[in-house]
């Protein structure tokens, strides 16, 4: 699937819930699905300095598919669902994608205030590290 | 007895729907509604009367120009300071503090001099003394507290002595509702000569000001935490000290004549108010205090302390939920963590059922520092709140449990 068939199809799931309550509910349940980051790249470099959650992200080249494993302080649900959406849309995809892919979805599931919001900076600072990450990889 | 339901059709927007519900607004320390009164004055401003002030000799400028200085009026005897021309307008508290600490501080401050600020102070009322501090080598000290949130008036007593310049402190705490000895703090900083800057940013709507029962030496707030327009702030002071003080900013209005060789400035409050003002905020600004005038200050504060006292109650019967500002003087705010909760968390829960709260440091991180936590939830209540919409904010809460359980 490309990046965008995946959101399609995300967009799809949530299309279920008619309330947004519910869909905050399914990212959260999402969240806790994601599995932990290896304490090893819980560092500092990994470390995404939000206003109010803090999230680890490491990254990393794995033939021509960049990888990435991310995680949120264990309080912060809602910023793990939403990590754990991340990483499924965009780990293990060509950098060039990674690079120029337009995370429509977001808006589609109703957290567009979650993560363009200065005050929660964390993912918003995420996926501009990610989208980074692949850049450098064109670039090299 | 206020009649709220009547006070609620004066501001439109809490008809609002948000999210498919009826909105809940308790994010009223960060800024209030805005009733019709000052809503109606700014459109009748710019429909009606918009010209520069001070300036023209035509017929709008005139009128403009008298509603913009009774507007000066009605602040004066609303602080009920001694003279017109101590009241400056400013774009707000923050712009305020620092027209003291760029034109007071840079002027009167020197090396090894001390200013003391405390635990509770907003960041506006932290950073402009650093920059000072920075500056001039002066030194910052500060009051500690409790952990219910109420300064420790023993070490504040100790920290005074002839080096002691400047004392800059809240009236009231906008991230626990803390309502601090002002009278006293200011007698006290007084006796070692000296002077007190009081940040009334969170006082104004709550509590009655008088600036000369206070002796007070510079006093700062900003309109839209009054009811009134953003954009809009006050700061008065006492007229030798501001006569003595060099203008911060230079440009039109602050100068009486100008040549290339020489330039000498105005009066006050001109002296301080260089160029073309916040004209039609600064008009509306006396509806908002008109406003609260007529409900009486004495009103507000009795009804805001029973919804205190109400969403107390409510808030501490949910398991897991500590209230965190448990100062004995305290205003109608409400900061809390939630056991295993992030706040943010609680903030997107909540929004989604209509109910608007602040989340976060509030602009206060050394005072969460203090505390040992991240950040809390706040509802902060104005007097258009209602125990009903507490009720709605307990049942919201409960939903956020459930949902991150
Ligand atoms: C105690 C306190 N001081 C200062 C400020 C800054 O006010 P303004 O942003 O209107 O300049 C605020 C506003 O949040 C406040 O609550």
């Amino acid at each position: 699937m490309t990046i965008n068939e995946k959101q399609d199809a995300l967009i799809e799931d949530f299309d279920l819930f008619d309330d947004q309550l519910e869909k905050t509910q399914y990212i959260i349940d999402l969240g806790k699905k994601l599995s932990p980051i290896a304490e090893e790249y819980k560092t500092d470099d990994n470390l995404i300095k939000g206003c109010q959650s803090r999230v680890w992200l490491h990254t990393e080249m794995r033939g021509d598919r960049v990888y990435f494993e991310a995680d949120s302080e264990p309080t912060a649900q809602i910023s793990k669902g939403l990590v754990s959406l991340l990483i499924k849309i965009l780990s293990g995809e060509k950098p060039e994608d990674v690079a120029n892919a337009d995370l429509y979805f977001i808006d589609k599931i109703g957290m567009s205030t979650i993560i363009t919001s200065r005050r929660a900076g964390g993912l918003a600072s995420m996926i501009v590290r990610m989208k980074d990450f692949a850049q450098k990889q064109l670039i090299a | 007895m206020l009649d709220i339901q009547k006070i609620r059709q004066d501001f439109p927007i809490l008809n609002e729907v948000v999210h498919g519900k009826s909105l809940v607004y308790f994010d009223n320390a960060a800024t209030t509604q805005k009733p019709l009164p000052v809503l109606e004055a700014l459109a009748n401003y710019y429909g009606h009367y918009n010209a520069n002030i001070h300036r023209g000799i035509h017929f709008l400028a005139e009128k403009a120009t008298s509603a913009f200085e009774a507007s000066r009026h009605k602040i004066q005897t609303f602080l009920n300071a001694s003279r017109v021309e101590e009241i400056i307008f400013t774009y707000g508290t923050t712009d305020g503090i620092n027209l003291v600490a760029q034109s007071y501080g840079r002027t009167f401050l020197k090396e090894g001099d001390e200013i003391i600020i405390s635990t509770l102070e907003h960041h506006s009322n932290i950073v402009p003394w650093q920059m000072l501090c920075e500056e001039k080598g002066c030194v910052l000290r500060v009051i500690p507290i409790n952990d219910a949130g109420e300064l420790l008036m023993d070490e504040f007593e100790k920290m005074l002595s002839e080096r002691t310049k400047l004392v800059s402190v809240v009236h009231v705490s906008n991230a626990l509702g803390t309502i601090n000895p002002v009278a006293e703090i200011i007698k006290k900083a007084h006796e070692v000569g000296a002077k007190v800057l009081i940040d009334g940013a969170q006082a104004t709507s709550h509590i009655d000001i008088d600036v000369q029962a206070l002796d007070c030496d510079f006093y700062v707030f900003s309109l839209h935490k009054l009811y009134g327009p953003t954009g809009m702030g006050v700061l008065y002071g006492k007229t030798d000290i501001l006569n003595a003080m060099p203008p911060y900013r230079g440009g039109g209005e602050m100068i009486k004549e100008v040549t290339f060789e020489k330039t000498t400035y105005n009066d006050l409050p001109y002296k301080f108010e260089a160029g073309t003002p916040n004209i039609a905020d600064v008009v509306a600004t006396k509806m908002a205090v008109e406003y609260v005038e007529a409900l009486g200050k004495q009103a507000i504060a009795d009804y805001e302390h029973e919804l205190l006292v109400y969403g107390t109650d409510a808030l501490q019967s949910i398991e897991g939920l500590r209230i965190v500002g448990t100062a004995k003087e305290k205003v109608s705010v409400l900061s809390f963590v939630m056991e295993g909760i992030h706040p943010q968390d609680i903030g997107v829960i909540l929004d989604q059922q209509g109910i608007a709260v602040r989340t976060g440091h509030h602009c206060t991180q050394p005072l969460m520092k203090r505390l040992g936590i991240v950040g809390t939830s706040r509802a902060s209540f104005a007097v258009y709140n209602t125990k009903e919409e507490i009720d709605k904010l307990v049942v919201g809460l409960e939903r956020v449990k459930k949902m991150l359980s």
